[in-house]
């Protein structure tokens, strides 16, 4: 049985989630000297996790692609490796492998980030001088992350396709046109853009953990190490369950 | 007619993990008025100033600061009145990615739209003001002494041409000249800068520089108030304990 205390502090964290997102939603209206910030956490959290985010895709199809190959083999499918693999990356793969890897990095720093500028009292100063804080400093990184995460989820999807579509015709012989006539016959726009609305989602959701977290987090330097940790788990188990969620939603919505 | 006190504080409680630090405080701070509240360490004078600017609210009592009441303001609300303060943290508090110029800068850049070199000549005014030389502009908060920082500090604080001062342990940790000079400097604020103050501290010298009301904070209430004179006249026990260094 949890404990009162656990129980306690679970409902908070939920409650707090929820307060600072209402927070966010009240002061999304920017003053246009905050857009350099926006450009800036786009460049933070876009170019500088590009990188990770398009190998791990890579491998991801590659892999996908190399398993089903051999799997579909034993009963003649061998020819919908692609339609498997797109449908995996797009619909699946592509968001949620994003919003984890590059959720968790981005997330994780800007924890570290407003946690540090909590216990130095660089929060309260802002205050003090009459500055907005949720407006300059949680407003930007989401309204970032709104526009990077489906950025990046898209290239992920492109890379991962294409890791399936090299290791399905070169290691398991699949036709180069076969593989994208069976692809593009049975992926739909809408599987395409069900994986985008998700990643809009993850992206919203990544970073409002982080800035919460780093936001009401406790016990001086220590306390913010276990926040920064508890931010990676948070990200990582929010974005799987509620893709879940989202998915069913979706599927009720559009299939 | 009296002009009503720019701050006023009427039966403040604030407690923290059940332990109450503030237990009805009440007290005014007229303009032109420099109020020096001294307590030992844990008495409960940051979280005083804290809820003057509004950064904590009280559990009861009310707080107006300019006419209004802010306890029960929201965050966004409280931002004008805020800007109508300085306030000066014990540790400085400076952005430490931002030069000290930005740090000085900051409020003008947020809340003007002052042309950058208006916004230089302040910046270089206030900092000749708090005895930084120009070289100081271009570094980061990282690379100055702490003396400096507080300096910065204030520098910061004053940017905004505040109608009221909160400064919280302005002399601790500085060295004597350090010490001497922030005192002279929060002393002559009430030749035309900025007249009003409120000064926490368990610094007695500061407080017989600056202070023209002191009072004291013993167990979460003013054990004394008045003038320096008065306050060091007071027969409470505990007031003469703290005064001579001989409170537990």
């Amino acid at each position: 049985m949890p404990s009162a205390g656990y129980l306690r502090s679970t409902v908070a964290w939920y409650g707090g989630l929820g307060l600072l997102t209402g927070q966010v939603a009240r002061n999304l209206a920017l003053p246009p000297k905050y857009v350099r910030l926006v450009v800036q956490e786009i460049e933070v959290m876009g170019v500088r996790s590009a990188g990770v985010a398009l190998v791990a895709a890579l491998f991801t199809g590659m892999v996908l692609a190399l398993q089903s190959g051999v799997n579909m083999a034993r009963f003649g499918a061998e020819t919908y490796v692609g339609p498997l693999v797109a449908l995996s990356i797009l619909r699946e793969l592509g968001p949620v492998l994003t919003a984890i890897l590059v959720g968790g990095k981005v997330a994780s720093g800007i924890t570290a980030e407003l946690g540090s500028m909590l216990v130095t009292e660089q929060i309260d100063a802002l205050r003090s001088l009459g500055v907005n804080y949720i407006k300059r400093l949680v407003v930007p990184r989401v309204l970032a992350a709104l526009i990077v995460f489906p950025l990046l989820t898209i290239l992920a999807d492109g890379v991962g396709l294409m890791g399936g579509a090299v290791i399905a015709v070169f290691e398991r012989g699949v036709d180069w046109y076969a593989f994208w006539n069976t692809t593009l016959y049975w992926v739909t726009a809408r599987d395409f853009l069900t994986g985008v609305t998700k990643s809009v989602f993850f992206g919203g959701l990544v970073t409002v953990i982080g800035c919460y977290n780093g936001l009401a987090s406790t016990g001086g330097t220590e306390g913010l190490g276990r926040a920064t940790t508890a931010t990676v788990v948070q990200v990582s188990t929010g974005v799987i369950v509620s893709d879940f969620v989202l998915t069913k939603l979706l599927l009720i919505l559009f299939w | 007619m009296t002009e009503a006190p720019i701050i006023e504080a009427v039966d403040l409680r604030k407690g923290f993990s059940g332990r109450e630090v503030l237990r009805g405080l009440s007290f005014a701070v007229p303009k032109g008025a420099r109020l020096v509240i001294m307590g030992g360490s844990g008495a409960g004078k940051t979280v005083c100033l804290r809820l003057i600017a509004g950064l904590l609210r009280p559990d009861a009592g009310q707080i107006r600061v300019f006419g209004r009441n802010i306890e029960r303001l929201s965050e966004e609300a409280l931002l004008p009145i805020r800007r109508r303060m300085g306030y000066v943290f014990q540790g400085a508090a400076l952005f430490d990615s931002l030069t000290v110029y930005d740090n000085v800068a900051y409020a003008l850049h947020e809340h003007t739209s002052l042309a950058e070199s208006v916004v230089a000549d302040r910046v270089r005014h206030l900092l000749s003001l708090v005895g930084l030389d120009t070289e100081a502009q271009g570094k980061l908060p990282g690379e100055l002494s702490g003396g400096m920082r507080k300096r910065a500090g204030i520098a910061r604080a004053l940017a905004i041409e505040p109608e009221v001062m909160l400064f919280d342990e302005p002399t601790a940790g500085l060295d004597p000249t350090n010490s001497k000079m922030v005192a002279e400097l929060i002393a002559e604020l009430g030749t035309g800068v900025c007249d009003t103050a409120v000064v926490v501290t368990h610094d007695i010298e500061l407080a017989n520089t600056v202070a023209d009301r002191v009072a004291i904070l013993i167990d979460g209430r003013f054990a004394a108030t008045g003038t320096p004179e008065q306050v060091r006249s007071s027969r409470d026990p505990a007031v003469q304990a703290f005064l001579t260094g001989e409170a537990r």
